[in-house]
């Protein structure tokens, strides 16, 4: 073949492609009504699917239709529900919990779910000596204080009392326990499957559990599909046949897939879309509750805020309408405590700082400042769930701290430096956020405020406050089972750190999402895990 | 000949070595911590330390150096810090699928920009040559993310014409074989799968193939247009011969070398360098693995994934060579030996 045939070859096939496409219309059965099919849009890919390995909420989302938990939150909140367990009693002490499991629960491979079976899920995660311990548990370790053989590890014993009956003996009483169990990290697996795969590798491909959803394919970076399970138990649902977890990178892509119709619903909508949403008549809006919260860490280990102050003159100087309205197109509430108001134990009381400069000023004199300082303001570039641009709204700030005198210069790095960085204390300020795990105050409080956790390099409290106060409330929240005096000291904690002010609590980011017009029973739970068993397209 | 082709090959263990040490000294330099993207933000200081020891990041450098170099050489490309699967198993998929992309996006650019600067040069300073070389100095400089956004918005969004993203649809079953999906739905005789294919690959592709287009557009302009000052296409011209045929036979033939080098150099940079469009058209391709392997600090996928690209670059620059050749006789390798 000379040069020319290698031209007209190449010609050839180009001619031949474009001819085919030409003559290919589209697939009949692709519209979104026809094969019962639901594709929801996501950012980025699961990293695996057995829950208890992993922490990221792009894997949790697909396992929470997979494998059911013992309790379940409710479908709007983070409240406990039944699950597989129907009901469940403890002990006066707190130390024991009695699960009684629903009966005639299979798994997907035709096993019985029974009490064994949750038993020797629990001695899988806490027994590093177990032989099917093939990973690292990230949350059970960090949810129940480590593994067997640890000093903090409150889990003593998991038995089963009889074939429908399993006992929780604690160690300690563990308040947010319940909360805890309800996490999608803690499905229950079919212990056959695990058992055929003692690498532990192929469980976390394709997981086996009760849920409405069976596995079915992975297509790395691509698509993940689940199928109806027919035996579920909860007659009538799931409602879809099919639902397919499709990984479109790009904001903007997705929501064109979305509009283009190649996608039923999405998450990680650009709150600049959400606007365009609502006026479009094939589109709807959902808003997902923020289990979150964006603040601004003031380290109150470094100078000049070592005095309480500096603090409150900072938190006077920040304009948080302004940030919500600048850059969350409105879709976020002002924090005032360090938690958001779906967690239960929310203090309604608290009063927040209201936004004046000159009572900042003020107080600035008072701390011995009245020329103000020079300070170094980190803040994170890549978007973040309570914080989409970290930049921007430190721009924003660094105008009204300049205006009482304040020099802020911004510091960026990427986002695993950043971490490093703060969670070092190398900071002044920083901006930061956190997103919950179960729903318990404790999983903010204690976690982001405790002095028990300002330990480097990898600090949960980074503005490295430290009270004795504080830390006794939290202890005896911890430790307490009784709802009531748990609110109360919750209550008393959230007091204590709105006085001492070692953050500006910022937002809680209300998460919009969108949908088809035509789906209907998608309800954004604020764990960010939905359930989809109830969606359906049309009626 | 032959003697040619092993001499290259051997030389590329240099490069590949060297590569090596890059790749690791670059990849341990950045800060950050696989250990913590593992067990996520929420882990205990013990947790991660007791990670860093199971995964032996607590060695001194050089020693995980040589570790990761004999594995290499044991035909072992590690295993994936994040996801657990090894790497040479992970990445074949996403190799073949930016592959798939990468070769029909240089045919677009090989068709167009062949033909345009042909033209050009043939219809010098005519209308056609300044619109033509117009367009491939917008193509050279046209952002290829909002191409592709343009693209999805316009034949996706507007006219509901192709697909925006993705290489099939999700909703049909498939098997993915050798994980081309054109070659696959092939091979099942699958032909509507095989449209859906094709038409899943146009937008993505044309966007990919926009620069190289351009670029070699502009490349056989000029080397066109040198060839054709010489005597022989006088000859050809003066013998009576067709402008058809004096172009398109006796100096595309001449022209076609440094056209060639270029066309090798892209299709090497396609395979590695389209995050961009990955990550528009949700590409299921090697590029965004790698990318994504960077920022989980995922050191094994980051050094051997970007270990297989070069070795890819270089084979395709030793195949050009070879095609040199071909494309020219009076080129000959390992004479004179």
């Amino acid at each position: 073949m000379n040069k020319r045939g290698l031209i007209l070859s190449l010609s050839v096939t180009l001619l031949a492609t474009s001819f085919l496409v030409a003559c290919g219309g589209k697939d009949p059965n692709a519209g979104s009504g026809k094969s019962k099919t639901l594709i929801y849009g996501r950012g980025a890919d699961s990293v695996g699917l057995d829950p208890s390995q992993q922490t990221d909420g792009e894997s949790l989302k697909v396992t929470k239709q997979v494998l059911d938990t013992l309790v379940d939150y409710k479908d709007d909140s983070t409240e406990v529900v039944p699950g597989l367990a129907e009901k469940w009693e403890k002990s006066k002490d707190g130390l024991t919990w009695t699960f009684h499991l629903k009966q005639g629960v299979k798994f997907h491979d035709g096993t019985p779910f029974n009490a064994e079976a949750v038993v020797f899920n629990f001695e899988r995660w806490m027994d590093k000596k177990n032989p099917y311990h093939k990973g690292d548990y990230p949350y059970y370790g960090y949810m129940f204080g480590g593994f067997k053989g640890d000093p903090g590890h409150v889990m003593k014993a998991v038995t089963a009392v009889d074939a429908n009956t399993v006992k929780f003996e604690l160690a300690k009483p563990q308040g947010p326990f319940l909360n805890n169990l309800a996490m999608s990290s803690f499905g229950i697996g079919s212990p056959e499957a695990i058992k055929k795969d003692p690498e532990g590798v192929k469980f976390n491909q394709s997981p086996v559990g009760t849920g409405p959803f069976k596995f079915v394919e992975w297509k790395k970076n691509d698509s993940i599909t689940l199928a109806k399970n027919p035996d579920y138990y909860e007659k009538g649902l799931p409602k879809m046949d099919k639902v397919i977890f499709k990984s479109i990178p790009d904001n903007a892509a997705r929501f064109t897939a979305l509009k283009s119709g190649d996608i039923d619903m999405m998450d990680g909508l650009n709150p600049d879309d959400a606007k365009l949403v609502e006026a479009d008549k094939k589109l709807q809006l959902k808003l997902r509750p923020g289990m979150n919260v964006g603040y601004l860490a003031l380290n109150t280990t470094k100078k000049p805020f070592d005095k309480p102050e500096v603090r409150q003159a900072i938190n006077l100087a920040t304009n948080k309408k302004g940030i919500i309205e600048s850059f969350f197109a409105g879709y976020a509430k002002p924090a005032i405590n360090p938690m958001p108001d779906v967690v239960w134990g929310f203090n309604k009381e608290t009063q927040d700082y209201e936004y004046n400069l000159e009572k900042a000023k003020s107080l600035l004199e008072k701390a011995g400042y009245p020329n103000g300082f020079d300070v170094e303001f980190y803040a994170m570039t890549e978007p973040r769930p309570y914080m989409p641009n970290g930049k921007k709204v430190a721009e924003f700030m660094q105008e009204d701290l300049k205006k009482i005198g304040i020099n802020a210069k911004i510091v960026t790095y990427d986002w695993q430096t950043y971490k490093d960085r703060v969670g070092k204390g190398e900071h002044q300020m920083a901006l930061y956020g956190w997103t919950g795990d179960n729903g318990d105050p404790d999983n903010f409080l204690y976690v982001l405020l405790d002095k028990d956790n300002t330990r480097t390099p990898d600090a949960g409290n980074v503005a490295f406050y430290k009270n004795d106060a504080l830390h006794d409330t939290l202890i005896k929240a911890q430790q307490s089972t009784d709802q009531k005096a748990r609110t109360d000291l919750y209550q008393k904690a959230q007091e204590i750190i709105k006085k001492d002010a070692p953050w500006v609590p910022l937002v809680h980011a209300t998460v919009p999402e969108a949908a088809r017009a035509e789906i209907t029973g998608w309800i954004p739970h604020p764990t960010g895990s939905d359930k989809l068993l109830n969606v359906s397209i049309g009626k | 000949m032959i003697s040619y082709i092993i001499r290259r090959l051997i030389m590329l263990i240099p490069v590949l070595i060297g590569m090596s040490i890059i790749t690791f000294s670059v990849v341990h330099a950045i800060p950050g911590d696989p250990a913590r993207t593992i067990v996520g933000d929420k882990a205990t200081p013990a947790q991660i330390q007791e990670i860093r020891e199971n995964l032996g990041l607590d060695k001194p450098a050089y020693i995980q150096y040589f570790t990761y170099v004999k594995d290499i050489l044991q035909g072992d490309l590690g295993t994936s810090l994040i996801t657990k699967q090894e790497i040479s198993k992970e990445i074949k998929p996403f190799l073949a699928a930016t592959t798939e992309l990468a070769v029909v996006a240089m045919l677009i650019a090989v068709f167009f920009g062949v033909n345009l600067g042909i033209l050009s040069a043939w219809k010098q300073n005519s209308w056609f040559d300044y619109t033509a070389m117009l367009i491939a100095l917008i193509g050279v400089s046209m952002p290829i993310f909002w191409l592709g956004l343009m693209e999805q918005w316009f034949f996706a969004q507007e006219l509901d014409l192709l697909p925006s993203n993705g290489r099939l649809d999700p909703r049909m079953e498939f098997d993915a074989i050798t994980n081309f999906y054109s070659i696959d739905a092939i091979i099942q005789g699958n032909w509507y799968a095989f449209q859906d294919v094709l038409l899943h690959l146009i937008l993505p592709a044309v966007a990919l193939g926009t620069i190289p287009m351009a670029i070699i557009a502009r490349m056989t302009r000029s080397s066109m247009l040198e060839v054709m000052r010489s005597d022989y296409i006088r000859t050809a011209r003066a013998k009576g011969l067709g402008e058809f045929w004096v172009i398109y036979k006796h100096t595309l033939k001449n022209a076609f070398i440094p056209v060639l080098t270029v066309v090798g150099l892209q299709l090497g940079l396609l395979l590695g360098g389209a995050v961009l469009t990955e990550t528009i058209f949700s590409w299921p391709g090697v590029g965004r693995y790698i990318f994504d392997a960077i920022n989980a600090r995922n050191y094994p996928v980051i050094q051997s994934g970007i270990l297989i690209l070069a070795t890819i670059f270089v084979l395709i620059n030793l195949i050009v060579d070879l095609l040199y050749a071909w494309v020219d006789p009076r080129i000959q390798y390992g004479k004179g030996e």
